[in-house]
């Protein structure tokens, strides 16, 4: 789960990261109660999940209080590369001397943690790695031994940092790593770190994406996911319990496992059709799962026929044709379905749906003959 | 032959006394598995169809002389079963669970390597490894695979891997070991680990590569194929068609940027050699071609 800037803010803050004081704003008016309160000059931030927000005038500087109701006001509601702005962050401005880059994130081929601090920061890092890698200091983390004190003094130094920031950057680093794993997070980012001209060294934006796998031991997280704007089908799809992604074409897939699914429509467009989604059961899906499945993507319009590729492993296919019928019972589903079954109890539940078949519930016996099948009934 | 287990591997399961453990153990027992052992802590005493039930690895070892594991605990208790695994003497090591944090699975990885370097951990969120006829550690069906070889199958994906398998078997092609790597972000095994293996397998002859968007772990086996793999490879790399910065189900399967897309996968292993196909069905037939030409 990727998280606003505002929500990277507040969460860096748990951890004691240094951040401009300030405050979140859904309207003009609350915009206007957050600027009173944390005093001026200071800067209307839109709030949404992509780059380039300063080039879109999603970034203004207010004096006074008109300025901040004309600035929020334009601001929310602003479409920013698709993304339309909900969400404000009003916060303090900085005067900023210097800019700097720190993140964490995993070193995923040589299974360690990866710092990477820069004393360029402020523009796209990875502009300055392609232009400039020596720019970037990498330091390699053992996520047994963590980070401590003494090596990101080191680091701050390597990295070229300003003398004068180089004690609380590492400081901050520190808190940033903890953050980084206790707060199970999958990357944690801050660009621009900056230095001000007062000395101080702090958080000037925050790129938090979270490990939704850990959500489990952070019930605070609960807040982040309540902004969170879906497209209705697929928070329908987590509702479900389901892993499931939206796309724009006209065969509903349905699959069990994310290989086979990924593969599901890779099969569907070689042989002249579109997928009109991602939708992995997940290992284990019972019954009442599949039924899910197949209402959630009967809500979508677009669906012409809907494909359902099951290969059991974990997941049983007796299960998988029981569900197919339960939600046959429960909802008039438009589209008609093919099916392609095999692994565990395929011959049982074949043999579920055997006296069920139609026109309209169909099995075929491979995965390409159930994608063309499938593809040709949509194009139809 | 068989990499990594074979007709002798005397197993445990983690967690046999759960719905997932007792199911997928006893399916494994019935193909065969010397399945010794269950450990579920409290319960040690019991059993479960007949397979006495331990209260730690440590005791399950000392009774039976296990030295493989088959860890099916939910995601909140599986770093631990690993760590108590191989503290009990284990030395491979299985881990099905699905939905670990990628911080835990990173931890545990390290702790491995330094505490325990000669332990293997295969997954976590995999599908297992089969060595047709002989052993089955995890949660593939067993009539879907056919001993005697040729080939070797290594892939990212669990499903894809059955998908593989069927494939090979409707065609009488056999396979020598299927290794399930799975397709979390921290492996414990990778493609290179599988394919040495497989390059030292006498009786494998050819290898079926699996591979998925994200990461870069298909083309540092490209890599490696270049410089030492002397044994033919097909490959089918999964998420032609899938969208930049969406997460394909699999913690480890999303494009980001200009990295890990299927299109510089499958670049790499051609260059490397490797017969690149474009669908599970294209590779088994391809695979059927070179086992014919062997």
């Amino acid at each position: 789960m990727d998280l606003f800037e505002y929500q990277g803010k507040q969460y860096f803050a748990q951890f004691g990261i240094p951040v401009s004081p300030g405050g979140a704003a859904d309207t003009v008016d609350e915009a206007v109660a957050v600027a009173e309160k944390v005093g001026y000059p200071v800067v209307v931030k839109a709030q949404v999940k992509v780059g380039g927000r300063g080039k879109a005038g999603g970034i203004k500087l207010a004096d006074n209080i008109d300025e901040v109701r004309l600035h929020a006001g334009n601001i929310l509601g602003m479409d920013i590369k698709g993304h339309v702005v909900h969400h404000l962050w009003i916060e303090r401005s900085s005067d900023i001397q210097k800019e700097y880059y720190a993140s964490f994130t995993l070193d995923r081929p040589n299974k360690t943690h990866l710092g990477m601090l820069s004393a360029q920061g402020g523009v796209d890092i990875e502009e300055v790695a392609a232009s400039n890698p020596d720019a970037i200091a990498m330091l390699s983390i053992d996520p047994v031994r963590g980070l401590d004190l003494e090596t990101a003094r080191r680091w701050v130094q390597e990295a070229s940092l300003d003398e004068v920031a180089r004690e609380q950057a590492a400081e901050l680093l520190v808190k940033l790593y903890e953050c980084y794993t206790k707060g199970d997070c999958d990357l944690a980012e801050i660009n621009p770190l900056i230095l001000t001209t007062e000395n101080k060294v702090h958080a000037l934006d925050a790129k938090v994406t979270l490990d939704e796998n850990a959500s489990y031991r952070h019930p605070e997280w609960e807040a982040f996911r309540a902004t969170e704007t879906e497209d209705p089908r697929e928070k329908m799809a987590k509702e479900k319990g389901l892993n499931y992604i939206g796309l724009d074409g006209t065969v509903g897939i349905i699959a069990n496992g994310a290989g086979l699914a990924m593969s599901t429509l890779d099969v569907v467009n070689q042989v002249g059709g579109s997928a009109a989604n991602f939708l992995d059961i997940g290992g284990g899906a019972n019954a009442d799962v599949m039924a899910a499945a197949l209402e959630v993507i009967n809500a979508d319009p677009k669906v012409k026929a809907i494909f359902v590729n099951i290969f059991g492993g974990i997941t049983r296919v007796d299960e998988v044709a029981k569900g197919v019928l339960e939600a046959l019972n429960r909802v008039t589903i438009s589209s008609p379905i093919v099916l392609r079954l095999d692994g565990t109890n395929a011959v049982e539940g074949r043999a579920i749906l055997a006296s069920h078949l139609n026109e309209r519930l169909i099995t075929e016996p491979t995965m390409l003959d159930a994608a063309r099948r499938a593809v040709g009934l949509a194009n139809a | 032959m068989s990499i990594f287990v074979d007709e002798n591997t005397k197993v445990i399961v983690q967690g046999l006394t759960g719905g997932q453990g007792r199911f997928h153990g006893l399916r494994n027992r019935d193909y065969g598995t010397k399945i010794v052992g269950g450990v579920t802590p409290g319960k040690g005493g019991t059993d479960v169809d007949g397979i006495p039930v331990f209260n730690s690895v440590k005791e399950a070892v000392a009774a039976t002389g296990a030295t493989a594991s088959f860890v099916s605990v939910p995601p909140k208790f599986a770093a631990a079963a690993i760590l108590e695994a191989a503290e009990g003497g284990i030395t491979f090591i299985v881990c099905i669970t699905e939905g670990i944090p990628a911080h835990d699975e990173a931890v545990t990885y390290n702790r491995l390597v330094e505490d325990f370097p000669g332990v293997r951990l295969l997954g976590p969120n995999c599908p297992g490894i089969i060595s047709p006829g002989k052993c089955n550690i995890g949660i593939t069906s067993g009539d879907i695979a056919l001993p005697g070889g040729p080939v070797g199958i290594v892939s990212r994906s669990g499903t894809l891997t059955y998908q593989a398998l069927h494939e090979l078997s409707q065609q009488g092609i056999g396979q020598t070991t299927c290794v399930g790597i799975g397709g979390d972000p921290v492996p414990g095994t990778n493609f290179i680990d599988c394919l040495a293996a497989f390059e030292a397998d006498p009786e494998t002859k050819a290898v079926m590569m699996i591979g998925e968007i994200g990461g870069s772990e298909e083309e540092r086996a490209a890599d490696w194929i270049k410089a030492n793999m002397t044994k033919p490879v097909v490959s089918y790399i999964a998420g032609v068609t899938a969208p930049p910065g969406r997460k394909m189900g699999h913690a480890g399967a999303i494009i980001s940027g200009s990295k890990g897309t299927a299109q510089a996968k499958m670049d790499a292993l051609a260059a490397a050699g490797v017969h690149v196909c474009l669908n599970p069905t294209e590779a088994g037939e391809k695979m059927v071609e070179i086992v014919k030409g062997l």
